[in-house]
């Protein structure tokens, strides 16, 4: 089945990684395909940055993402930009502490930002907190799998950090 | 063997050259490229080869030309304005037949245009950019796993055929990531060894190509950019001698058209046939893979120059040909220039890939 995912916060969050995360979950770990895109441009420095990722078990063909089925949001203006276009039958993740806006979909609240000053006192692994409450809430990748590609990804020194983050967010990701 | 990677294809396109044993990279970091240079930088010295970042894109061909004429592999990468800077020294490459490979990530143009956006603007260029008349040899890859295997194959046909070679890559495939199978070990094919005590550029065999008497070998070579005689001296006076020496040029590369001629035909009875190189040939898989149509055909072309014109007579019952390109429909006039029937650009500028609904619209559009 393909899934289309799109990201979306401001430049410096991490968005671009995010995508990168969950495309090298599904290649390296999951046995699936997987395309990532991103917008490239001036946006990146602080402005709305946005990343997206195509998840299949066949091989992917049209790489880019038409009419995304999950976001992940962690800004008012991405939201604005890349979120509010939303179709009704998508899911939502919300960084609740950034983006006061919701969407007519299906919306998913997660306090990424302020769960990780809160818990692991430091926001810069909010990110990470979004990704575990996407594979949660979503399934996408596995959750294993979603560990070892943020192990890969982040830098040395940082891993018990990052792990911390993506546990606090596979439970704020967690659906009744 | 092979090992699985999540790779963007800039990354890709700098592996296949170290696979390839690029040992020299010369060149001026340009978006949508940069990742080439950046990752060669990082890896490059660490296998005892050299990188330089040189001080504009004229300077980075000019240091590919000499590191090639001591032997070495070698590589530059850039991006629309870049490539406009590298054509004088192009067309100097080309008439000193010297081995090269120059990897082009497009992005919109003309001139600055949109850095971070895709094109395939250049196509035309990359065949008569430079003044003068010469061939070139062009691959346009449409996968993570392309970029890095006809980055391979062009330091192949780079110095098999003595010639600079193009990677016609796009800004969509540069920076897109996907699974890529990198293979342990590649084929490696060398210069055309050199006779010792023959004219440098004494040409003897069929194939119209001399062999490569590398600087340092203790062979005495002149390598000028004026018209010159085998042994490699200037007679810009002798037009039969400038006739005969354009004439090879271009007969060596054309002449091994068929041979180095790389595409897929699909469905081959279908009256209307699809061509792509490049990303958009991502979109035309995705529309052939969602409609099933035996009479809808695709051909997807890897070597773009020489054009493989016989691939077109493959089509028998052809009655149009579409062409989804990021340009103005450059390759669609080359296209049209070998069949019959109608030849339909479908052009996309602005630096988004064609959608799928793009091609099926043009598809569906009564001829």
């Amino acid at each position: 089945m393909r899934h289309e995912i799109r990201f979306s916060g401001f430049g410096g969050q991490g968005i671009i990684l995010s995508a990168v995360i969950i495309g090298r979950a599904a290649v390296m770990y999951d046995n699936k395909f997987a395309a990532q895109t991103q917008v490239y441009g001036p946006e990146a420095r602080g402005g709305a940055s946005m990343s997206q990722v195509v998840i299949d078990d066949e091989q992917i063909l049209y790489p880019k993402v038409s009419i995304p089925g999950i976001y992940v949001i962690m800004s008012q203006e991405g939201f604005e930009k890349y979120g509010a276009s939303a179709q009704e039958s998508a899911v939502m993740l919300i960084d609740s502490t950034l983006v006061h806006s919701r969407p007519k979909c299906r919306c998913i609240e997660v306090p990424a930002t302020q769960q990780a000053k809160q818990t692991l006192k430091k926001d810069i692994v909010a990110n990470i907190v979004m990704l575990g409450a996407l594979v949660a809430a979503t399934h996408v990748v596995s959750e294993e799998s979603l560990k070892k590609a943020i192990l890969d990804s982040v830098p040395k020194g940082t891993e018990e950090l990052n792990l911390k983050a993506m546990q606090l967010g596979l439970e704020l990701g967690k659906q009744p | 063997m092979t090992r699985l990677e999540f790779w963007q294809g800039n990354t890709a396109c700098a592996e296949g050259a170290l696979a390839a044993g690029c040992n020299f990279f010369g060149g001026y970091p340009i978006t949508p490229s940069t990742e080439v240079a950046e990752h060669m930088a990082a890896k490059l010295p660490k296998k005892g080869g050299v990188f330089i970042q040189m001080e504009d894109e004229i300077a980075g061909i000019a240091s590919i030309i000499g590191a090639s004429w001591t032997g070495a592999r070698s590589m530059t990468a850039t991006s629309g304005p870049g490539f406009s800077l590298m054509m004088e020294n192009i067309g100097f490459a080309a008439m000193t037949e010297t081995p090269c490979v120059v990897v082009n990530v497009q992005r919109g143009g003309p001139s600055t245009g949109q850095p971070t956006m895709s094109a395939q603007g250049d196509m035309m260029q990359v065949r008569f950019g430079s003044h003068g008349d010469y061939a070139v040899i062009a691959l346009c890859p449409a996968t993570v796993q392309e970029m890095f295997e006809l980055t391979v194959k062009a330091f192949n046909l780079a110095d098999k055929y003595r010639t600079p070679v193009f990677v016609m890559a796009d800004e969509t495939i540069g920076h897109m990531r996907e699974k890529i199978l990198v293979p342990d070990s590649v084929e490696k094919t060398g210069r055309k060894p050199f006779i010792s005590g023959t004219p440098p550029f004494r040409v003897t065999d069929p194939d119209l190509i001399p062999g490569f008497p590398a600087f340092g070998t203790g062979q005495h070579v002149h390598v000028t950019g004026l018209t010159h005689d085998e042994r490699g001296y200037p007679a810009a006076t002798n037009p039969k001698l400038h006739m005969a020496l354009v004439q090879r040029l271009v007969d060596k590369i054309e002449n091994a058209r068929d041979d180095m001629a790389d595409y897929d035909v699909v469905n081959p009875d279908a009256e209307q046939v699809f061509i792509a190189y490049g990303a958009p040939v991502r979109t035309v898989m995705q529309v052939m893979h969602d409609k099933k149509d035996n009479n809808v055909g695709f051909l997807r072309i890897r070597t773009v120059w020489p054009f493989p014109e016989k691939a077109l007579a493959k089509f028998k019952n052809a009655k149009r040909f579409l062409v989804p390109e990021m340009n103005l429909g450059q390759i669609a006039r080359e296209i049209q220039r070998h069949v019959k029937v109608p030849v339909v650009s479908i052009a996309k500028l602005g630096g988004e890939l064609h959608t799928p609904a793009d091609l099926v619209t043009a598809l569906e559009e009564k001829a």
